[in-house]
């Protein structure tokens, strides 16, 4: 990856970061730190990896499929098609409020956004679907779903994983935005995924772990898709939730906790500072 | 009606690629030829109602026509959250079927029954619903669902249904069949409960009693016309389900009623009672205990006549 591309990715991440500090501040919203933790991931997907993507054209039979399935977090998400001119940058000043036009939760009425999600474990069995299908008709493009730790508990989730594994769908790739903190607690203090590796493997899939910040690692990972021929792939992102606020890193109750005006002038600021 | 309906589904298959089969392990002896005929448009996804709800949304988006195609509650309760948020909310062409409406799966227990679904799913932005009344109304029902785009809840009954229409069956998504015409009240039903509403107006015939006998396949969008005709030309209205009072066909043609100024007409809805159904017995054994026998239908519109 070149120095200049990595660059690229940085910037819209941080713009992205501080686009859903602003959205939430100004919403009166949640979940901050599920967004924050997402933007690398966001970044080099729809810079370096999604193919056949288009503003003008999110409809092409071609185009590689993005399922956010951790639609909480979908404020990072709207950020992201904004910068990239899906919809103008105005609309997320409206992010959660009354008459705006998106929501705590990506919607497919957003230009751009493959499919609405919100409850968690639905992503999953949608890309699953999509990915038989492709599969089967050998199209070359892919499908990605990104999920959370939540995502992770739901059995329908599992249902899916045990699935694509048991046919080999490697045209489907499952990238973890592991921040091991949910709503109420730590990840392995709720349901512990570890060995989280190993049990995907156990299913059939092919696994790895990757800083989901480091954008060189992230590029580096996703472009050696599928990571082992003839079954799905899962790229287990180490995130920090909050990351790139030191407040809020790694600390679960910025799942939910609204951000003041002091917060967000001093949050906005060390991102401001990240972003020179 | 269930064979029918495999029939049916496969000759329509044999002509549109579109059409993909995702199961839930649910299907032995009736799902083989389509299998067989088509493995790349077939998948079972193991006992897991919610993935395969997921992986026919998923199919569906990529400009399919999925169904799903289990037995009573399984594809229908237990991913309610997914014919929800993922089919009805993206209007996606999957076709929900159910074998075995009301209690028609008797004996094996209330796990097996599908007595409250019609409430449910008609509650649902976007979804059609569909429940056929004897086999050869099932055929044209599934040929009508599957030139419909959009998600459809199709709930088909079991085996051996006796024949309710002596001729051809007209069917058309959301307008009602009159079966019999009639004068002194009208019978509205849905799914094959209809064979004892057959039943029950032929004895009130002979009594008398002319009953107007409508098969209201499809529960939503309901015919209003049919049901407000029915109103003012005879002035008794009676609904007939295999199913929950609470919210299904007699709710639903209460609401039309009170709606259109037509809630002072003689009005009742025979249904189960909002019980869990207890009692082991066949389908037809059944009926019988809750009140849904022909004997007990006639009694109650004579009841409602007096």
């Amino acid at each position: 990856m070149k120095t200049e591309e990595e660059k690229k990715c940085r910037e819209l991440a941080n713009n992205v970061r501080r686009h859903c500090l602003r959205m939430v501040y100004h919403g009166k919203s949640g979940h901050i730190g599920s967004m924050l933790s997402c933007a690398e991931i966001l970044s080099v997907l729809y810079l370096r990896v999604l193919k056949n993507i288009s503003p003008d054209n999110t409809k092409r039979p071609d185009r590689d499929r993005l399922i956010f399935s951790k639609g909480h977090g979908g404020g990072a998400l709207f950020a992201t098609l904004a910068e990239l001119g899906y919809f103008p940058v105005s609309w997320l000043d409206g992010y959660y409020q009354d008459n705006g036009k998106l929501s705590g939760h990506i919607s497919h009425h957003i230009n751009g956004v493959e499919f609405s999600t919100g409850s968690l474990g639905h992503g999953l069995p949608i890309s699953a679907g999509m990915a038989m299908y492709g599969h089967r008709q050998k199209k070359n493009h892919r499908i990605f779903c990104v999920v959370s730790d939540g995502d992770c508990n739901a059995g329908s989730t599992w249902e899916s994983i045990m699935l694509a594994g048991q046919n080999g769908w490697d045209n489907l790739t499952m990238i973890v935005d592991y921040n091991r903190l949910q709503a109420l607690g730590k990840s392995e203090d709720i349901c512990n995924l570890e060995p989280f590796d190993e049990k995907l493997r156990g299913f059939g899939w092919a696994a790895e772990y990757v800083d989901g910040h480091d954008i060189p690692a992230l590029d580096n990972i996703l472009h050696r898709l599928p990571l082992q021929k003839g079954k799905p792939s899962a790229v287990i992102c180490r995130t920090v939730k909050g990351k790139g606020v030191k407040t809020m890193e790694n600390n679960f109750n910025w799942h939910y906790g609204p951000v003041t005006k002091e917060i967000y002038e001093k949050a906005d600021a060390e991102l401001a500072a990240m972003g020179v | 009606m269930r064979a029918a309906f495999n029939k049916t589904l496969l000759e329509i298959a044999k002509k549109d690629s579109r059409v993909h089969m995702i199961l839930a392990d649910i299907g032995y002896g009736e799902i083989e030829g389509f299998a067989e005929a088509f493995p790349d448009r077939f998948i079972n996804c193991g006992v897991a109602e919610q993935n395969m709800t997921g992986v026919a949304c998923g199919v569906a988006m990529e400009g399919n026509i999925a169904i799903t195609y289990s037995i009573a509650n399984f594809p229908t309760l237990r991913c309610l959250e997914q014919i929800r948020n993922d089919i009805c909310y993206h209007n996606a062409n999957v076709k929900i079927v159910i074998i075995g409406g009301g209690m028609a799966y008797g004996p094996l227990g209330i796990s097996h029954h599908s007595t409250e679904d019609i409430a449910i799913l008609r509650a649902l932005p976007n979804m059609v619903v569909l429940a056929p009344c004897d086999i050869p109304e099932a055929v044209e029902a599934t040929k009508a669902m599957m030139s419909y785009n959009g998600p459809v809840y199709y709930r088909c009954g079991y085996k051996k249904e006796p024949n309710i229409y002596d001729g051809p069956v007209p069917f058309s998504i959301g307008k009602a069949n009159t079966v019999r015409e009639g004068t002194d009240a009208a019978l509205i039903f849905t799914g094959t409960i209809g064979y004892n509403c057959k039943l029950a107006v032929e004895s009130l015939a002979q009594k008398g009693i002319s009953c107007r006998l409508i098969s209201m396949h499809t529960v939503k969008p309901i015919d209003k016309e049919a049901v407000i005709k029915a109103a003012t030309e005879t002035g008794a209205v009676i609904t007939v389900e295999e199913h929950n009072l609470s919210g299904g066909l007699g709710s639903a043609v209460a609401e039309v009623l009170m709606d259109s100024g037509n809630g002072g007409i003689r009005f009742t809805r025979i249904a189960l009672p909002d019980i869990n159904v207890t009692k082991i017995g066949s389908q037809e054994w059944l009926r019988n205990q809750y009140g849904l026998g022909a004997a007990d239908i006639a009694k109650k519109v004579e009841e409602l006549l007096k």
